[in-house]
């Protein structure tokens, strides 16, 4: 990896445990800062937990238990004192399904500032959701109907509208779930497109099953399989001529 | 696409079975269609046995007659200025009793005529000329047309309840009064009112002046105590349980203990109503507030159990996209959990509520089963139940409570279904597709 | 050796491009077998037979690339599958080169016909095609094995050729200074050896891609060069 790059976030010997089931077993894995790493690998390969990690999100479910140690800029997000609240505040995550609030596209930007009170005044909260739909590539779509449902957009446009929620909250990090999967290619497409604007700003790790996708959106890729990490590289390494024959296999169809 | 590249000829047809599989069907069908009818014909014979007895209940026979308010009958020793006792002892029914026999041409002196004229109207009259004297005292002396019920037997009578072609001995109602009723009823003396006295008028042992009063205002103080206290308990149990709790041996005994509370019998929360509130606490027997509490406690079951499901109907995505951006516990529950499930949580209260208002047995036990003549003024004083008062007036003897017992249900079954009604309306307009 | 793709169909679309190159390899050997055939025992009818024949291989390069796009577009084939896509379109267009080469040498052998020169030379010329052939032969049989070692040897073999090139373009000169009505003949000669020359070049190149389709990587660029020809006559020889 480049040395020049700032490591963003950096998982070491990281474990994950449900009810005693070790799922991850020790991932060393570090994220550039301002890039975008794809986490590949077939399902119930611990991609999504490793993810979840990030952010602390296996905390919600019930008998997890992570082991490891994983900094956010040098800090242990997993140390006591560390605020799991402040810490999501930070790192942001978009999921598989589109998921707005049942509330209105205004709100469900408005949400995220308003419990974090980073708008001073009715003007400055309107100034954050504008900048944060920009951002989405949104903002020109639904400019006239701030005020409808989310729910009452695309799919596409509901999934732009959580990333827009995302960013509202100014993260640093952006955990993305297979953003994609429920949407058809040109939808897909535009958070490409986006994903790849967000970049200059945000450090993004997205899970993805599409390789494809990983190949065009990701500058890094790591390669899990079984709980394991079995190779990380350049994206443009892992897609031509990956190191590993796991990764090899997988990445040409040619698992089990 | 080229010719040739289709293949026209169609395969042979095999048999896979379609005719059993769609007589299979058909039958299901029939089963379904069998128990739908029985269930709805056994409504059917319900409904219609409580509506064709009960629904004359919501009509009084009345009488409208011109009675002179005679001062030698009201105050013969004309004492009522120093003395104004003499206004409420005053023989009232027999300015009636004249009244009627001078309309139906009886003669002064035939006493048995007479007693049978003062078994027209209903004995109700002594109170209602006395506040319309006292309120009213230069109507002495005077004559003024007044409205009053019959007497249950007339009542009966004249809504053909009574066999009138039996002999004469072996019914409640003479020949001659028979014959009067009809003079009556052709002059329009004798006519139908819709029945205010039966939501308005309190406990009484006779039929014509029996109303649900009392019932109305125990049933809506006992489901405003309900309310006010079930709905908070329950809900903040429901939402701690289902949001906070880990899941472990003590949280599964609660669960476990709730829903056998469920399943206990109400009677049983009458004794427990019993022992805890009036032997302990010492509350009064037979009042609103203790039988409140008692239905809270069988009613919180109901609201924590429909609270948790509709709880647990909210998406876990939204729960996810609410710890995503960084809210905390409670402000996701708050914000974005609890709102979504209140449609759920506002469609188990109302059946809850509408199971406690038409409970019966734990009130009997508290001693809400009484004879109470006057309104409750606060939850503090002793009343009944819409139910309790159904069930007290099924062990009446007389003709006319009957078709009271059946209006009472009728009463009772209207509320339920506006419930059931409101219920389904909240669901309908605050359930949101997600 | 790799296992099978899920899609097995995939499997059977690779297995069809690689039956295709060999397929076309062994075309483009036998039209310069032959075409150098006909120069040595002056069959001029076999010559022109060849020119038609070269036909053949560029349909079969033309098929390959539409059934390599093909595969591109349906399949977004990964790593050693794209390696091997498009070293595959690589390939046929060297092989479809060879076969230029075998047919320019057919031209010139039916433009020569009715000269000689003397056997020595002929025998040499023979030896050199097979030689060029033999690396053409080995190295798509390496390649269709995987065989890294053997298509690593044949560009170190790669000197060989280019030093018998100098060695005959040397007689050529000779002949030429000797006899001037040899000229024109001798020069149509050395263009044909130095056809077959570039043969070799273009088995090397596929020895390069082969290396990449397996491995991922390029060899090193320093690859023994025994073409010596543009130092004839530009210096004292040391003989």
């Amino acid at each position: 990896m480049n040395p020049r790059l700032k490591i963003k976030m950096c998982g070491s010997n990281v474990k994950v445990f449900y009810a005693q089931k070790e799922i991850l077993h020790g991932i060393h894995l570090d994220i550039p800062e301002n890039r975008v790493t794809a986490l590949i690998g077939p399902s119930g390969c611990g991609k999504s937990t490793f993810l979840r990690c990030l952010n602390r999100m296996n905390d919600t479910i019930e008998g997890a238990r992570v082991t490891g140690q994983i900094l956010l800029d040098e800090e242990d997000i997993y140390d006591p004192s560390v605020d799991v609240v402040e810490l999501r505040s930070r790192v942001g995550m978009v999921f598989q399904k589109p998921n707005p609030f049942p509330k209105s596209i205004y709100e469900n930007v408005a949400y995220g500032p308003r419990i974090h009170g980073l708008a001073k005044s009715r003007v400055d909260l309107d100034e954050i959701i504008e900048q944060s739909l920009l951002k989405a590539g949104l903002f020109h779509e639904v400019k006239d109907r701030l005020h409808d449902a989310g729910t009452s957009l695309s799919g596409g446009q509901q999934q732009r509208l959580c990333i827009a929620r995302a960013i509202a909250v100014r993260p640093e990090v952006i955990l993305m779930d297979e953003p994609c999967s429920a949407l058809d290619p040109i939808a897909t497409a535009r958070i490409e497109e986006l994903i790849d604007d967000l970049r200059r700003n945000y450090t993004i790790t997205i899970v993805t099953h599409s390789m494809q996708q990983a190949a065009r959106v990701s500058q890094f890729t790591a390669m899990f399989h079984m709980g394991n990490l079995v190779e990380v590289g350049t994206t443009k390494t892992i897609f031509t001529s990956p190191g590993e024959q796991r990764t090899q296999d997988y990445i040409t169809g040619r698992f089990g | 696409m080229r010719k040739g590249d289709v293949c026209h000829t169609t395969p042979m047809r095999r048999d896979i079975g379609l005719r059993q599989r769609y007589r299979a069907e058909m039958r299901f069908r029939a089963y379904g269609i069998t128990a739908i009818s029985i269930g709805m014909f056994f409504l059917g014979v319900l409904l219609w046995s409580v509506f064709s007895k009960g629904y004359s209940a919501f009509w009084q026979t009345s009488l409208t007659l011109n009675i002179r308010f005679d001062a030698a009958i009201i105050d013969p020793k004309n004492i009522r200025d120093h003395d104004s006792q003499v206004l409420f002892t005053a023989n009232y029914p027999l300015l009636v009793r004249n009244a009627l026999a001078e309309k139906l041409g009886v003669p002064s002196d035939d006493h048995l005529a007479l007693h049978e004229v003062s078994h027209m109207f209903s004995s109700s009259v002594r109170v209602q000329l006395r506040d319309l004297v006292l309120g009213h005292p230069q109507l002495i002396g005077g004559i003024q047309k007044v409205t009053f019920l019959a007497s249950a037997d007339i009542d009966s009578a004249f809504k053909k309840q009574i066999n009138l072609a039996g002999s004469e001995t072996r019914r409640k109602i003479s020949n001659r009064q028979i014959e009067w009723m009809h003079r009556l009823s052709a002059d329009g003396s004798l006519h139908r009112a819709f029945n205010t006295g039966l939501f308005t008028l309190t406990a009484s042992n006779r039929p014509e002046t029996s109303g649900l009063g009392v019932a109305l205002v125990g049933s809506l103080y006992m489901m405003l105590i309900v309310l006010v206290l079930s709905l908070p308990i329950g809900v903040a149990a429901a939402v701690y349980l289902e949001e906070y709790t880990h899941k472990n041996r003590f949280t599964d005994l609660v669960e476990v203990n709730i829903n056998n509370l469920a399943s206990v019998p109400s009677i049983v929360f009458g004794l427990l109503g019993l022992a805890v509130f009036v032997n302990f606490f010492g509350l009064p027997r037979s009042t609103s507030i203790v039988g409140g509490l008692v239905l809270t406690l069988m009613t919180l079951p109901t609201i924590i159990i429909a609270t948790r499901s509709a709880l647990r109907a909210v998406p876990p995505s939204i729960r996810s996209a609410a710890l995503g951006i960084g809210a905390s516990k409670t402000q996701t529950v708050f914000h974005h959990v609890l709102p979504l499930a209140v449609p759920g949580i506002m469609t188990g209260t109302i059946i809850g509520l509408a199971h406690a208002l038409g409970e019966t047995a734990p009130l009997l036990l508290i001693g809400m089963v009484a004879f109470v003549a006057n309104y409750p003024i606060t939850p503090m004083d002793p009343a009944t139940a819409l139910p309790v008062q159904i069930y007290m007036w099924a062990n009446e003897a007389e003709r006319a409570f009957v078709e009271r017992t059946s209006g009472a249900i009728i009463v009772l079954l209207v509320f339920l279904i506006l419930m059931n009604i409101a219920s389904i309306v909240l669901r309908r307009r605050f359930e949101r597709r997600w | 050796m790799l296992t099978q793709h899920t899609v097995r169909s995939f499997d059977r679309e690779l297995d069809y491009l690689a039956k295709k190159i060999a397929e076309m390899g062994d075309h483009a050997c036998s039209i310069v077998e032959r075409s150098v055939k006909a120069i040595v025992q002056d069959d001029y009818r076999l010559a022109d037979e060849l020119i038609a024949e070269d036909v053949i291989l560029d349909k079969a390069e033309r098929e390959i690339d539409e059934k390599a796009i093909l595969v591109i577009a349906r399949r977004q084939p990964m790593a050693v599958d794209l390696r091997e896509i498009i070293g595959t379109i690589r390939i046929s267009s060297d092989l479809e080169r060879v076969g230029d080469m075998g047919k320019n040498i057919a031209k010139r052998a039916a433009v020569i016909a009715g000269t000689r020169q003397p056997s020595s030379f002929y025998s040499s010329l023979e030896a050199f095609v097979a030689l060029a052939l033999r690396q053409l032969n080995e190295v798509l049989d390496a390649y269709a094995k995987h065989s890294l070692d053997r298509i690593n040897a044949v560009r170190e073999r790669d000197g060989t050729i280019d030093a018998m090139y100098t060695s005959l373009f040397r007689e050529l000169l000779t002949y030429m200074v000797k006899d001037s009505h040899n000229i024109t003949a001798c020069t149509h000669l050395l263009f044909c050896t130095k056809n077959i020359e570039r043969i070799g070049d273009h088995a090397t190149n596929i020895a390069e891609t082969a290396h990449y389709v397996i491995t991922g990587s390029y060899p090193l660029l320093e690859r023994p060069k025994g073409d010596h020809t543009y130092e004839v006559g530009m210096r004292k020889e040391v003989s």
